[in-house]
């Protein structure tokens, strides 16, 4: 079975967000959540890079380790997603998370934590795949109507690669070889524990 | 935080002159203000309104009217801007190596981000694998080690030693020992300290014990109601810590008694060494569970409303002292409850009725009993035989 990743790659991004109003957009994600966005390290200095970044659906995802209700599961496209309906938002996912991928509505008591939210892959929850109790708790499920992720489709240059995780590595390295510079793969030592070589 | 509050307060003005902008846009001819009444006066509405000239002739024109053209100017010599080097040639950072480096020094990658959220500037952190070996391993093991530690040492000594009695026999006399007040605001705090100590017990193993049983469903309900019970009940036990503060601070400094009761043996001594209304191991409960309650509501309150503390590397530690607070006052209170309850006969009535045997004041607290007993003879005393005052 595949496995999907994500790829940002640093060199080609613009940092023009398309990806983050892309994915806001088909989940009608709330106010105030961003299941993905673009951090632009050495801003204005010579090295700067924009990385695109959302969940990496981690291998042994730190998030599921720390949850104290087990309300995530893994899918056999080795994506870590969660349940909802189980989610008490004690925010422990956050705290775990190296990517800050998870993100809350402030509706819980005294303007604390609400359920979690993260990105889905483009593939939903746990409920029937895209039934509307399924949109409203978790957004499209793109990859049960056999597309990928949209903010990598979405992508003007190209720079964010969704799909199985040799297919995108491949393509990253032919690349690099070809223009003979590339920064790496972000987050794929933290996520992965592997790093791409060209 | 400024920033958003900036923000905030920059849409809520913006909201009201955005709504008068469309309003204009939909009947042009509309007046821009409607006066409700027409207005009188020289200067009132109306066509040819304004301050009245005090003469008929015109006023001077303003500004120069013949346009001048300046002169071109000479073209100022610039410094040839050389090109930037090919892009292979570019210092390059490599994201696995950077990673790496962040792991094994600490710190974080962080960068700008264009989203009112600042915090997610932080691109990757991984501190929060520290964490999760503190979460999943250190806290359940250590946690469920001290608790259960505790109940099987309780245990033992009750088997073996049996509780202490009342060495005299009880001697039917009753003293007073804590006021409704105190008796009250202990209650309150233990009550809620049960409850929060419960509740936080299932969110550290409940995924162990008691998810298998019940099923996630049914858990995740039973964890919502506690996490509720948790936060609000802070509440009552952060109040009636100050109450306590107030109440038996005086009578919790400590004192020369404390250390001959110490030497002696402590809890353990042969024989009853003297003390004073509270003995030293009380008093090291009182001066604990005032530190550790402080230093859990502090932390409990940073972890339960996140915008207060909007870093994740202080969210870990705030989460890191919260547990280890919670950890060690359990198991303290444990004690505290065994001590208080079957552990020691006669102790139990004092925080239940407010008073105690003579005989039970006179083993474990004679000197606060003597104190008792001479402030009692001195206001049964007729006026003539009391000390003046200042003796
Ligand atoms: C006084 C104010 C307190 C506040 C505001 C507070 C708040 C919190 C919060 C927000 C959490 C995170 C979990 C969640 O959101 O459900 C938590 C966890 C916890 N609390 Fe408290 N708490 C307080 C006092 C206490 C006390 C006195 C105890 C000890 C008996 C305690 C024991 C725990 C435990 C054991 C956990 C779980 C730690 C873990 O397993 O990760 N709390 N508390
Ligand atoms: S990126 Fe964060 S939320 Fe996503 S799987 Fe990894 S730890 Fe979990
Ligand atoms: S916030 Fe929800 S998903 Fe995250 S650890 Fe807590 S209960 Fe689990």
């Amino acid at each position: 079975m595949a496995r999907m990743k994500f790829l940002c790659d640093a060199d080609r991004c613009i940092e023009c967000n398309a990806c983050v109003t892309a994915c806001k957009n088909e989940h009608e994600v709330p106010w105030g959540i961003n299941r993905r966005r673009v951090v632009t390290i050495n801003d204005g200095k010579p090295g700067e890079r924009s990385i695109s970044m959302a969940c990496m659906h981690c291998t042994d995802a730190p998030c599921a380790a720390v949850c104290p209700v087990s309300c995530f599961y893994g899918t056999v496209d080795g994506l870590v997603l969660h349940d909802k309906d189980l989610c008490i938002g004690c925010g422990y996912c956050f705290y775990a998370c190296p990517f800050g991928a998870p993100q809350y509505p402030r509706v819980g008591n005294f303007g604390g934590r609400g359920k979690m939210d993260k990105c889905t892959y483009c593939a939903g929850g746990p409920q029937q795949d895209n039934t509307a109790v399924e949109y409203i708790q978790y957004g499209a499920n793109r990859l049960a109507e056999g597309k990928l992720p949209l903010c990598a489709e979405m992508c003007s240059t190209k720079a964010l690669l969704a799909g199985d995780g040799d297919i995108i590595a491949g393509i990253y390295k032919e690349r690099v070889q070809r223009r003979g510079f590339g920064s790496g793969a972000w987050g794929w030592r933290t996520a992965y524990g592997e790093t791409i070589t060209a | 935080m400024t920033a958003r509050l900036m923000l905030l307060a920059l849409l809520l003005f913006a909201a009201p002159a955005g709504a008068q902008q469309d309003n204009q846009a939909q009947n042009p001819g509309a007046p821009a203000v409607q006066s409700v009444a027409p207005e009188v006066g020289p200067s009132g509405g109306g066509t040819g309104s304004g301050p009245i000239p005090d003469s008929t002739e015109r006023p001077p024109e303003t500004g120069d009217q013949r346009a001048t053209v300046p002169p071109p100017r000479p073209p100022v010599p610039t410094t040839e801007i050389p090109a930037g080097r090919p892009f292979t040639d570019r210092p390059n950072i490599d994201a696995g190596e950077l990673e790496l480096q962040r792991a094994l020094r600490g710190g974080v990658i962080e960068g700008q981000v264009t989203i009112p959220n600042q915090a997610a500037g932080i691109l990757i952190q991984p501190a929060g694998r520290d964490w999760r070996g503190f979460r999943t391993r250190t806290l359940t093991i250590a946690g469920a080690i001290l608790i259960l530690g505790m109940v099987v040492v309780l245990g033992v000594l009750h088997l073996w030693k049996g509780p202490r009695r009342i060495d005299a026999g009880r001697a039917g006399r009753r003293i007073p020992r804590y006021s409704l007040l105190e008796r009250c605001n202990h209650w309150m705090v233990a009550g809620s300290f049960v409850v929060l100590a419960l509740t936080g017990l299932n969110i550290t193993f409940g995924a162990y014990v008691l998810r298998p049983v019940i099923g996630p469903e049914a858990f995740t309900s039973l964890t919502w109601l506690g996490q509720a019970a948790h936060q609000y009940l802070s509440f009552a036990f952060v109040l009636g810590l100050l109450v306590m503060l107030a109440l038996w601070l005086r009578d919790n400094l400590p004192t020369r008694v404390d250390l001959a009761w110490l030497r002696a043996g402590g809890p353990l001594a042969k024989g009853h060494p003297p003390a004073g209304r509270f003995n030293a191991a009380q008093k090291g409960l009182y001066w604990l569970v005032m530190a550790g309650g402080v230093l859990a509501a502090i932390s409990g309150y940073l972890l339960m409303a996140p915008g207060l503390l909007d870093n994740v590397i202080s969210q870990q530690w705030a989460h890191v002292v919260h547990a280890v607070m919670a950890m060690v006052l359990v198991v303290a209170i444990l004690g505290h409850i065994y001590i208080g309850t079957i552990g020691t006969e006669g102790a139990f009535e004092a925080m239940a009725e407010g008073e105690v045997d003579w005989n039970y004041a006179r083993e474990h607290h004679s000197v606060w009993l003597e104190e008792q007993a001479a402030a009692a003879r001195r206001s049964v005393a007729p006026q003539e035989a009391r000390p003046a005052a200042g003796d």
